[in-house]
């Protein structure tokens, strides 16, 4: 057996348009190293340089964000299943929306003050 | 207490009930696992969002941002408007929402009852077209005011005031709180203030995950991470598909008589796995969980009835939660 990894629409193109693919490895980190060596870029795409998760990327063993259970570190078992997410908080017109407002406005008040 | 001098003042206060039905058996001689249910849908305009509203509200008015009259300006798809709608009703405010063209009927009938105005921006455009014509409506009407309850600590200040201290006064033996993740305000407030209360205690949060058409083609990116959010406040966080939630949010009706909206049903396909896990460990738990909103505002997605699978495909494309 192996872990089920699915694959959101804007990373797909490393997946030759797979939405689940499978790979292996004992925590995250090695899966996604696993995964890059058959969809070149993907890992790069969802870790930093740094080598930390990208902040706007969610990935979710079983569920539950890898964030709270070790991130790169976090342990995996044959027969579990990782999703990756793009980040979009609850609500996403209303935060997409209420952020480009507050961005003008407060570039607005940057302006005044001067 | 049940006498108020105005409808604002009846905010908050809910009642913790518990779920006898739902809550796990445990083996003989183990320790309890109990599930309680905080229900927000008690508040004056039918969810969790009044609290909110009321603080970010005054706040503005004691910081002098907002004099009567003004026109107060909310990007919202969901509670917050309505809730924003009666307030600013109550206070004399006028409110304009910005929201996408495709949301359920209710929620614009609602929201026009109460007074609210509504810009519309195009369904097909996603958060993007969002963007566009939030920017464009910003530009125009420069003396607007937007509370941005993403952004605004009077949201998070709502709980850390109210719904923390109501909780723990109620169930002083709690161990774990779960509630939903969007503008983090709930679980960020009442997170910080359990955390400060009791020791070990547990702050759980359940996020919706929605069908692909939601999550579009944007780049990576441009993701959002509300500035509320700080992740230490919380112990766990689950992604809760569409299906998982249909189907707690029929069982709490059908075993509890709770009927609440779909956020409800992810939150409390989340309170059980951890009250699961409490079982499997032979620990005690008391598992708080938020009951968002009712249900009345999504039976005309008809996911209420039919086969899981009828009620998936009626929520795809939706923000549910």
């Amino acid at each position: 057996m192996a872990i089920e990894v699915r694959i959101p629409t804007i990373l797909r193109s490393y997946t030759g348009g797979a939405k689940v693919v499978e790979g292996a490895g004992d925590t995250l980190g090695d899966l996604l190293a696993d995964l890059d060596s058959r969809h070149a870029g993907l890992r790069g795409r969802l870790v930093t340089e740094a080598g930390a998760l990208h902040r706007f990327v969610n990935v979710y063993v079983n569920d539950e964000d890898v964030r709270f259970l070790g991130a790169l570190d976090a342990k995996l078992n044959d027969g579990d299943s990782v999703t990756i997410l793009p980040a979009v908080a609850g609500g996403a017109f209303g935060f997409a929306a209420a952020a480009a407002i507050a961005a003008q406005v407060s570039q607005r008040a940057a302006l005044a003050a001067r | 207490m049940a006498r108020y001098d105005s409808l604002l003042d009846a905010s908050g206060g809910t009642p913790l009930v518990g779920l006898p039905r739902l809550s796990p058996t445990v083996p003989d001689g183990a320790p309890p696992v109990r599930l309680w249910a905080k229900l927000e849908d008690r508040n004056p305009t039918g969810s969790i969002k009044d609290r909110a509203a009321l603080f970010m509200v005054r706040a503005a008015e004691e910081a002098g941002r907002l004099r009567p009259g003004d026109t107060i300006l909310e990007p919202t798809s969901g509670n917050t408007g309505i809730s924003l709608a009666m307030v600013a009703k109550l206070r004399g405010y006028r409110l304009v929402c910005v929201m996408p063209e495709n949301v359920s009927i209710e929620r614009v009938q609602l929201l026009r009852m109460y007074g609210a105005e509504i810009i519309f921006s195009p369904a097909a455009g996603g958060s993007n077209q969002a963007v566009a014509t939030a920017k464009q409506i910003a530009a125009d009407h420069p003396d607007w005011v937007m509370l941005y309850q993403y952004g605004n600590e009077a949201n998070a200040r709502a709980h850390y005031e109210t719904t923390g201290p109501e909780l723990l006064h109620d169930l002083p033996t709690i161990t774990h709180f779960v509630a939903g993740l969007g503008t983090t305000g709930t679980l960020m407030g009442t997170g910080r203030y359990l955390r400060e209360k009791v020791d070990g205690i547990q702050v759980v949060a359940a996020e919706p995950r929605y069908g692909e058409l939601v999550y579009g083609l944007r780049n990576i990116d441009e993701g959002y991470v509300p500035e509320l959010y700080d992740a230490t406040v919380l112990s766990r966080r689950f992604s809760v598909g569409t299906r998982d939630a249909v189907l707690r949010t029929r069982q709490l009706v059908e075993v509890e008589g709770i009927f609440a909206g779909f956020s409800t049903g992810a939150i409390l396909h989340a309170a059980l796995a951890v009250a699961h896990e409490a079982v499997r460990d032979g620990r005690r738990a008391d598992v708080a969980f938020v009951v968002c909103d009712g249900g009345w505002k999504y039976l005309s997605t008809g996911a209420y009835g039919g086969t899981l699978a009828d009620a998936e495909d009626a929520l795809e494309g939706q923000l549910w939660a």
